[in-house]
């Protein structure tokens, strides 16, 4: 009896492991899947023309993305711009003299706003950027990605920099050199790669947004350079295009797709192994 | 001394940039709600709570209410959990007691690949693919042999709630499952060792003293993923249907929040219309904060037990 009891024990532990294996094998399945659909349906549409031609009307054969490969590129440094340097400033914050209610409070606050909705963002950026400029334009779709940016690039600062050994630190102060140089030179420059790392880990993030640019950066068919015009984005397009009915444009979609999905694994790569090796 | 001076000075004003900047984010939550509460005004006098409870979604006859969308969006979400959580826990628990630790980190590197994929790739790859999977195969099936009950009623269209809730189920799998592993991995060597020593089998280790251990941090991983799915937006409106509903049905179209805005915003012509659709961001703006900074909390209560423990 006792045997028995020991039996269905060592069966259930058996099945659940086995689950938990398939559980897993989902997982791996379910990325190689996708990744292996997008290749084999992206891979006709990349050529030459794609990276350097204007998108052309339905119906037309041949054109490009060029506008929209520019236009997430201008967005991406644009957000980056706003965002990078108060993002690393608020780290060491953070690190460097945040102690008590006020710091905790920012640190809670900061990392609860990464889970605010992108679209949410979308229509904060709208309400505060397109509609005191009366339209849509490039600056508010950085803006919005900006603020997703943000405290991603806060949290990766504050943690690399408590990492830089206090003795760093003390050294620097002891040789006289002031507190705000240590902090720039000295301990910002020893934790450099791990922030570099967390910079590409949130330039990926939000290089594949849609949401919160289908508002404020619009789109734009041709190519835009002003900050205050709308401009057109690689994943805004991708969802333009595959909302069509047009058999052309989901091939373009797919292309598109390809593209986007291969800067933002690659991008996430590069930063994920630079973050192990260091 | 005047150098002296200088030199505080200038330490004093850099740490008090680095605070200013500080505060300027913990104000921009309040000024996002504060923001998003002007912007919803008109929408909220035309209409006040009835709003919420409003079934009408009527941009012609200028009738707005959130029902449809609010069900829709924790009825994906909670689907969504529903097919990640088991998966995710499994993921978490080969990752932290299966797999040999050669293949521990290729495989979590992996999983956590799925996070970075773009929610727009994800509605592309439902939309072509998965859509007509669940039209042709999957839910004929379903509507065969459970056709009797009223989750399953209904023409398979392939878009709908069935197949939104299996795509926000892909994308936050490795929200749930990254933590999970973390807080299994957290779990005192002691602790397994008593379980084991008393006669427990492995898997009884797992789950009736490690995961209860942690339960607080997988709470909060939960959370964290319900909150992603709940304001998963690109992925969802391409596969959802857009369709208000208030429909039982998992083969019926659906509308989510996120997903009405994504997709009526720029076509809203009038500032009712804009300020109703603001009013819906400033919903989902109060839930997802909300549950974030629930977990939030579940998670670094957790990390400071553990401290102590230490």
């Amino acid at each position: 009896m006792k045997n028995l009891k020991y039996t269905r024990r060592k069966l259930t532990q058996k099945v659940m492991f086995f689950l938990s294996v398939v559980s897993a094998f989902i997982g791996i399945a379910m990325l190689f899947l996708i990744l292996g659909y997008i290749i084999y349906k992206g891979g006709h549409g990349i050529n030459l023309d794609f990276f350097t031609k204007l998108p052309t009307p339905v119906g037309v054969p041949g054109g490009g993305m060029v506008n929209a490969l520019i236009g997430s590129t201008y967005l991406i440094g644009l957000a980056s711009l706003l965002s990078i340097p108060v993002g690393i400033l608020i780290g060491v914050y953070l690190s460097e003299f945040g102690r008590g209610a006020f710091a905790s409070a920012v640190r809670f606050v900061s990392e609860t706003l990464t889970g605010v909705p992108s679209i949410v963002m979308g229509i904060f950026a709208y309400s505060i950027v397109v509609i005191p400029m009366g339209r849509f334009s490039a600056l508010a779709g950085a803006f919005a990605l900006s603020l997703l940016m943000l405290p991603i690039i806060v949290k990766s600062t504050e943690e690399l920099l408590k990492m830089v050994p206090n003795d760093l630190r003390e050294a620097s102060l002891a040789l006289g050199i002031p507190r705000w140089k240590t902090i720039l030179k000295v301990v910002l420059s020893t934790a450099k790669s791990g922030v570099i790392t967390g910079i590409m880990l949130a330039i990926a993030r939000v290089g594949g947004e849609a949401a919160p640019l289908l508002f404020t950066a619009f789109g734009n068919s041709f190519m835009n350079w002003r900050p205050d015009q709308p401009i057109a984005s690689l994943p805004v397009q991708i969802y333009v295009y595959a909302s069509s009915p047009y058999e052309d444009w989901h091939q373009k979609a797919w292309a598109a797709a390809l593209v986007l999905m291969g800067i933002v694994l690659i991008t996430n790569i590069i930063a994920r192994v630079y973050a192990r090796k260091k | 001394m005047q150098k002296h001076n200088i030199k505080l000075n200038k330490d004093h004003a850099f740490r008090g940039l680095t605070a200013l900047l500080s505060l300027i984010l913990l104000l921009l939550s309040i000024g996002i709600l504060f923001k998003l509460i002007i912007s919803s005004n008109l929408s909220f006098n035309a209409f006040g709570f009835k709003f919420l409870l409003s079934k009408d979604w009527d941009p012609v006859q200028k009738l707005f209410g959130a029902l449809p969308f609010m069900w829709g969006t924790f009825f994906s979400a909670t689907l969504a959990l529903i097919f990640a959580l088991p998966i995710s826990i499994g993921i978490a628990i080969f990752l932290s007691e299966l797999a040999p630790i050669w293949m521990r980190q290729p495989v979590s590197f992996i999983i956590e690949l799925l996070a970075a994929i773009p929610s727009v790739v994800y509605g592309l790859w439902g939309l072509f693919v998965l859509v007509p999977v669940m039209q042709h195969w999957v839910e004929p099936v379903l509507a065969k042999y459970l056709g009797f009950l009223p989750l399953f009623k209904g023409y398979p269209l392939g878009v709908g709630m069935l197949t939104g809730g299996i795509i926000i189920a892909i994308m936050i799998i490795p929200t749930i499952s990254s933590i999970s592993r973390e807080i299994l991995a957290a779990v005192p060597e002691n602790q397994k060792e008593a379980a084991l020593a008393i006669g427990m089998t492995r898997w009884e280790t797992i789950w009736k003293v490690m995961l209860p251990y942690g339960r607080s941090g997988i709470v909060g991983a939960i959370l964290l993923g319900y909150g992603r799915a709940l304001g998963e937006t690109m992925a969802v409106t391409m596969v959802i249907g857009n369709t208000p509903s208030l429909s039982l049905s998992l083969f019926a179209p659906a509308y989510t929040i996120a997903s009405v805005i994504a997709n009526e915003f720029t076509e809203a012509t009038y500032k009712l219309y804009i300020s109703s659709l603001i009013e819906l961001s400033l919903i989902l703006f109060v839930i997802t904060f909300t549950l974030n900074a629930l977990a939030r909390f579940l998670l670094w209560r957790m990390k400071r037990f553990e401290e102590v423990k230490v």
